[in-house]
């Protein structure tokens, strides 16, 4: 139980990070951990008690697995959590660019 | 069988697109118009296979569902496709002469397959997690094709939408780790036999909650609205057509209703939170709207208010409401689109989008102001047109269940809506004309045909809701009816 | 003063050396990924990063003349389509991505489990050209605290 309450903790300073830090690189960290929190989360949710790893080899039999679902699952969303951090970073890029700041309190040119 | 022909389609002219795009001349734009012009056959194929079988379901790789992924096909997918590939089809015709003037047309068309291969996988799937890549998919096109122009606002605009977005996905993907460790299943009608053996439990209200704050956002429901005014104006016209046309309607509303009505068994109290949201976003968006002088970010905001009245339909949750509410949301997505694209066409004649410098163009665009008037008149709720049926139905729906503060509030929002297109159209086409533009011509034939097609179809969704629409909505209603059903009706038609 | 590209010359020797037993490597998790644990994306990964190590070494040019954007961009598009080709294949058997090798091979040896190889591959070349064209772009903007 202990585990997950933890995993939630790291949620939430990850949460923190997305919605109080100025930088921009900062709020991009803060995604990378909310999205790190999440993936431990599902996997730790496939844990059995005394199980091993859930590959089959010629000459051994595995009595307890764990469960292998959540780790295709978990394989899935780091990729996509890679994709997405690469165009966000490429856009805080040209961010750079275009305004000459990191800082997000200035970028606020559209409103209203 | 043609459901998986909804996402192969697509990403494979996005990936021949990116290949051959850039060598062969006019490659991208025929193959493109090619794709969804087959896409939107499909889909009017499926209907009446729908009519014939109730539900159709498709083995993926012939493997038996729970273990295998399936793809289901029911009255409100079939409503959904026809929905999506029209507009889609539409918007590429649209987008053949007006992408002319960025660079790298044929990265548009990659990106744009992605994200309809996206949004139509969504639809036809029948598995939850399978359900969560497709939503990726077509958010992470969307990010990239809201910054496609490059400039400094759009920059900001993409970064602001890329990072809520991620939150809101962070949040589905949270919900669906915590019923998958309930029920430890994946497949939704397999979910809704585990959750109905099963006795209630607060663990499923939270993940009602979590599953509320993620699709919600992507819907622009009030309080995750903030992404939606900076990021649909930014974007280049026929991806604001697609984003405020399908987009928020395919990830938000139809996610939504697939979870809350078929998965989890949806309770009193969460049916009147949806409620009070529909009608906090029509009201706020239809105050902030008025006050704009931008068309495209008045148009936003109005998509954020009409997006509540489809919400708030849902959430009265009687029949005639449900019916209501996806009529509303079939004629949202044809004349918000047609609105967009006529924005983009005045921006491509005039280069630019202010309200207070623009006049008087009735004269030299005439297909674009009437075809406005259209569209204008139609969201606004006036007879005959599609949107006063729709409307009129929601309001008669929500009096008929005992809400009649509510109602008195969707119409008073409704009067709202008039005042602030009739703002839009006074000053952008009527009035004097200013004497630098009056060398102006009409757009090209390409974007006057999508124009012309969408203002055709606004109308006729009024006239002819009786013997046209009424069965094919009414199929789709009883999908959302069924709630729980839903599951003896998938492993039925398995066997 | 400026440095000539890439980094010093005990970097540059090792990589010499080691660039191709990372290379190999991932082709060898690549192709075990119905046996071992990795598969097409890990695999994909690992190959990027024995370009990305040549990169990182020997400077931007270097890297772009073993394996051009253009080529990254081909070879992407190329796995991807390569994926959707076996998915369709699937129908002759009558059902999309039906695993429709009649011999399915016995298990733990290497030319077994069907259509499952060739997936890998054709994701692991997806991946892995389309991190490395992502490093590519990313790296173009290197120069920008310089310019003033």
């Amino acid at each position: 139980m202990s585990e997950y309450i933890l995993c939630f903790a790291l949620f939430s300073i990850g949460l923190y990070a997305v919605l109080r830090k100025r930088n921009i690189i900062k709020i991009i960290i803060g995604l990378g951990i909310i999205e790190y929190a999440v993936n431990l989360f599902f996997v730790l949710i496939g844990y059995r008690t005394h199980g091993r790893a859930p590959i089959l080899a010629k000459d051994q039999s595995i009595l307890n697995m764990v469960d292998p679902i959540p780790q295709a699952l978990v394989l899935t969303s780091i990729v996509i959590g890679l994709a997405v951090t690469a165009l966000i970073v490429a856009i805080a890029i040209r961010i750079y660019e275009k305004y000459g700041t990191f800082d997000i309190t200035k970028i606020r040119r559209l409103k209203g | 069988m043609i459901l998986p022909f909804f996402v192969i389609i697509p990403l494979g002219a996005a990936f021949l697109i990116s290949l051959f795009g850039k060598k062969i001349k006019n490659f991208a734009d025929l193959l493109a118009n090619l794709a969804t012009f087959s896409l939107l056959v499909f889909s009017l194929y499926s209907i009446p296979q729908v009519f014939a079988h109730k539900i159709l379901v498709y083995k993926v790789g012939s493997w038996i569902p729970p273990i295998g992924i399936c793809m289901v096909l029911d009255g409100l997918t079939s409503f959904m496709l026809v929905t999506i590939n029209l507009v889609s089809f539409l918007v590429t015709i649209y987008s053949v002469s007006y992408m002319e003037k960025y660079t790298d047309k044929y990265r548009f068309y990659t990106l744009f397959m992605l994200m309809l291969a996206g949004m139509n996988g969504i639809i036809v799937t029948g598995d939850l997690f399978n359900l969560f890549v497709f939503l990726e998919i077509a958010s992470i096109a969307s990010y990239a094709l809201v910054a496609f122009g490059t400039e400094a606002e759009e920059l900001e605009a993409s970064f602001k939408y890329a990072v809520m977005g991620s939150v809101a996905s962070s949040f589905v993907l949270l919900g669906i780790a915590l019923l998958y460790s309930y029920t430890s299943t994946l497949n939704m009608a397999d979910i809704s036999l585990v959750l109905s053996g099963k006795p209630t439990n607060t663990i499923v209200g939270f993940i009602a909650v979590l599953f509320l704050a993620g699709f919600g956002l992507k819907a622009a429901l009030v309080p995750f609205h903030g992404w939606l005014p900076d990021a649909h104006p930014a974007a280049p016209a026929p991806i604001s057509a697609m984003l405020s046309g399908v987009f928020i309607k395919t990830l938000g509303v139809y996610a939504l209703c697939r979870v809350f009505f078929n998965i989890l068994t949806v309770s009193h109290q969460l049916l009147f939170v949806l409620i009070v949201l529909g009608l906090i976003s029509m009201v706020v968006g239809a105050f902030l709207a008025i006050a704009q002088n931008d068309i495209k970010r008045m148009f936003a905001y109005s998509s954020i208010s009409q997006i509540g009245y489809i919400i708030f339909a849902l959430g009265v949750g009687t029949p005639l409401a449900i019916l209501g509410g996806l009529f509303h949301l079939f004629n949202h997505a044809v004349f918000k689109s047609l609105l967009f694209l006529n924005s983009g066409a005045i921006e491509y004649s005039v280069h630019t989008r202010n309200l207070k410098k623009l006049g008087g163009l009735n004269s030299r665009l005439p297909v674009t102001s009437y075809t406005s008037l259209l569209g204008s008149m139609s969201i606004s709720g006036i007879p005959p047109l599609g949107g006063f049926f729709s409307k009129l139905v929601i309001i008669i729906a929500a009096i008929q269940a005992g809400y009649f503060v509510f109602s008195i509030v969707a119409i008073l929002v409704s009067i709202v809506t008039l005042a602030y297109y009739l703002k839009f159209l006074n000053f952008t086409f009527f009035g004097k004309l200013d004497e630098v533009r009056l060398k102006i011509k009409e757009v090209p034939w390409a974007m006057r045909l999508s124009m012309i097609v969408l203002a055709i179809i606004c109308v006729a969704s009024g006239l002819l809701i009786v013997p046209l629409f009424k069965p094919f909505l009414e199929s789709a209603v009883n999908v959302l009816l069924l709630g729980s059903s839903y599951k003896n009706a998938v492993f039925g038609a398995l066997k | 003063m400026k440095n000539e590209a890439g980094m010093t010359l005990i970097v540059k020797t090792i990589t010499r050396l080691t660039v191709g037993l990372i290379l190999l490597y991932g082709i060898y998790i690549v192709l075990h990924g119905h046996i071992s644990p990795g598969g097409g994306f890990a695999g994909g990964v690992i190959i990027a990063l024995s370009f990305i190590h040549l990169m990182l070494a020997f400077g931007r040019e270097m890297a772009l003349k073993k394996l051009s954007q253009a080529a990254a961009s081909i070879l992407e598009s190329l796995g991807a389509l390569m994926f959707l080709t076996v998915a369709l294949l699937g129908f002759l058997g009558g059902y999309f991505f039906l695993n429709f090798f009649l011999h399915k091979g016995s298990p733990f040896a290497l030319f077994s489990a069907g259509i499952i190889p060739l997936c890998n591959i054709a994701i692991s070349l997806k991946v892995g050209a389309g991190l490395f064209a992502i490093f590519a772009a990313l790296v173009l903007f290197r120069g920008i605290g310089e310019k003033e």
